[in-house]
């Protein structure tokens, strides 16, 4: 019983601090969420509706973790939307392809998502466009070969048994396997952050890239791979998605830009670069959710959402997100 | 380095994007079934002029350095109010112009506050102040529908003696009365030394936040111009989040066009008006070669991303690998 020389209060105080006060807050947010829900209705406490959040979360997990990673190098992914679409769209239309295109409809849609993550990693590693621009521009591009694919229209393919199992199965009872899933890439993307020299890299980048080139990190192909890597779970998200509504759509990506930057930043994550960790993407992706589920359990329009998300970002980049001052 | 040759290496890239969108409109009219008509001529203008506009807004932020995606939901926004407001008498109507005017600068003021004031990133905080803007919009209109004034809608867009496209006047009256006094004044010169070196503007004694909200706010009341006309184009008001974030996209792809540097401290508005004139001329193209225009979003696509790749050619002239790394 040595151990409890330090006081209670003091490893309290010490646990806490050691934590991005962003994150605390995150969590103290969902928590008051989830208590004010409960006043609304009770059955917002009740282990089938959390579950069910969890579930839908977990979509919103997938690609935040990707955009996560981009903004951890101080660049952003704005081909996210498009990205989504094509990894649910092109997985459906290898679907049509009978047994051996359900076999590869997966590997094939988060191959098309990495075809865009790499051209995005290539113009702003090699070509050095600023990133916002470079996948703005792919954005427009996938969404011009998506129009061209499809005619305009949903595009009739169906998702395959696989990616609705994915999506919306059960392999252990009670937890459906899309919170699985975004368990497990969460847990690799801890490992790839924290235990791999990778990982160290895209700190590293995300603080000074012209001290990480300095210090031999190859810059250039980490920031490549990593938007490869969001492009891949951008899309893998769209696979999903997909699965979920059993078909692709064209603007299926649309709703997922915004929450997922707004996840990243909420989660105490530098939109500078270089600072954030995973566990507070995990609080921002369930605090977004949350906030989803209330506003339309209120029935709140889509106008009040936009307004509110958009108000919510802000007010949390004023506390958490601003540059220093020229001095 | 003389006077005239200084001269023309400042405007290479406004003469650049001029030369583009002559040849562009020139294939473009070739190829028209009905040649160079004073009608062919008024639907280039009136569509070119609402990219324009837009394009003029976000060039005034870029000159800074900064980013404005919200552009086009300024644009989504006032084109909305303004289908409530621009209506009835001459009275009505000129204080609904008033007033669409004034909520567009004051959308940009609040993009110019959170930006300098607040010290966040542009990109975040104008795609959040966006989705705000857009928010807004659908509150206004959650259905497209609304009425204009028809009278002052069709003179606005229609041709002055016959031949001259008034929205063309319209673009050159606005140049004259807020961009030529704008980059003219300390105010001006300080955006322009702001993007260049902030820090070298603010040990310089510089009003770089003076001039970094001027912009900001100066390209809300632009896009706000730019929705008053789409509203005289359309005689409606519609929330359309596809064309606010195409119209963000778009003036982007102007604005490089434009031979203005995205890294700020470079370019003028007479060249991102060209560069969306071009620009809508490429978009164009392909109507008069008859083809589907399922490609025309594809199309647009590639001609930004080789837009905004051509950026990469400075890297040629990089002595020192470091400078990769500004």
């Amino acid at each position: 019983m040595s151990a409890v020389s330090v006081p209670l209060a003091g490893r309290l105080r010490r646990a806490v601090g050691r934590f991005d006060p962003a994150i605390v807050t995150a969590f103290a947010c969902i928590i008051a969420l989830l208590v004010f829900g409960s006043f609304y209705s009770a059955s917002f406490l009740s282990p089938d509706y959390l579950l069910q959040q969890l579930k839908v979360a977990s979509f919103l997990g997938v690609i935040a973790t990707g955009m996560m990673m981009v903004i951890l190098l101080g660049q952003i992914d704005l081909s996210v939307p498009w990205s989504v679409a094509v990894g649910g769209m092109m997985a459906c239309a290898a679907a049509a392809y009978g047994p051996v295109g359900e076999v590869f409809a997966i590997p094939f849609g988060v191959l098309c998502g990495v075809g865009v993550g790499l051209v995005n990693g290539i113009g702003v590693a090699y070509l050095r466009i600023p990133s916002m621009i470079i996948t703005l521009a792919t954005n427009a591009v996938a969404q011009g070969l998506m129009v061209v694919y499809t005619g305009g229209f949903s595009p009739q393919d169906s998702a395959t048994g696989a990616m609705r199992y994915l999506a919306t199965g059960f392999l252990v009872p009670s937890v459906p396997n899309a919170v699985l899933i975004w368990a497990l890439i969460g847990w690799a993307t801890v490992f790839l952050l924290t235990r791999t020299t990778f990982g160290r890299a895209v700190y590293a980048i995300g603080n000074r890239e012209r001290a990480a080139y300095l210090s031999g990190v190859a810059t250039r192909r980490v920031v490549m791979i990593a938007f490869a890597l969001s492009g891949a779970l951008s899309a893998f998200g769209g696979v999903l998605l997909a699965g979920y509504a059993s078909k692709a759509a064209q603007s299926m990506g649309d709703a997922y830009l915004l929450p997922a930057i707004a996840a990243v930043v909420l989660g105490g994550t530098s939109i500078l670069g270089g600072r954030g960790s995973y566990l507070g993407t995990i609080a921002g992706v369930i605090l977004i959710t949350l906030l989803q589920s209330i506003l339309s359990v209120m029935q709140m329009p889509e106008a009040g959402r936009q307004i509110i998300y958009g108000v919510v970002i802000i007010a949390m980049l004023l506390l958490y997100g601003r540059s220093p001052a020229n001095r | 380095m003389n006077e005239g040759r200084f001269w023309l290496n400042e405007q290479r890239g406004t003469l650049t994007a001029f030369g583009i969108f002559l040849l562009m409109f020139a294939i473009y009219v070739g190829n028209h079934p009905a040649g160079l008509t004073a009608n062919v001529i008024q639907t280039a203008a009136n569509k070119g002029v609402l990219l324009a506009f837009v394009a003029m807004a976000q060039t005034l932020v870029v000159i800074t350095a900064g980013i404005d995606l919200s552009v086009g939901m300024i644009f989504i926004l006032t084109n909305c109010l303004a289908s409530w407001l621009v209506v009835g008498s001459a009275v009505e109507t000129t204080f609904g112009v008033i007033a669409v005017l004034g909520a567009g600068l004051l959308c940009g003021a609040l993009n110019g506050a959170i930006v300098v004031f607040g010290r966040l990133q542009p990109i975040v905080a104008t795609i959040a102040t966006g989705a705000v803007f857009f928010g807004l919009a659908l509150l206004l209109r959650p259905f497209p529908g609304g009425s204009v004034n028809e009278d002052l809608a069709d003179a606005l867009t229609g041709r002055l003696f016959g031949v001259v496209p008034t929205s063309l006047v319209a673009l050159a009256v606005v140049v004259l009365v807020v961009w030529v006094p704008f980059s003219r004044s300390l105010i001006g010169r300080a955006a322009y030394a702001a993007g260049s070196s902030e820090i070298a503007a603010f040990m310089s004694g510089v009003p770089i936040r003076t001039a970094k909200f001027a912009a900001y706010a100066l390209s809300g009341l632009l896009a706000s111009i730019g929705g008053l006309f789409l509203t005289f184009f359309t005689y409606t008001g519609e929330a359309a989040f596809a064309s606010g974030n195409a119209y963000t996209l778009f003036s982007i792809a102007a604005v490089v066009l434009g031979g203005v540097s995205l890294f700020g401290g470079k370019g003028s508005v007479i060249g991102a008006i060209f560069g969306a004139l071009a620009f809508r001329a490429i978009g164009d193209l392909l109507f008069v070669f008859d083809l589907d225009p399922l490609w025309q979003p594809l199309f647009q696509g590639v001609v930004l991303l080789f837009a905004v790749s051509l950026g990469a050619f400075a890297l040629f002239r990089v002595r020192n690998r470091l400078e990769w790394f500004e």
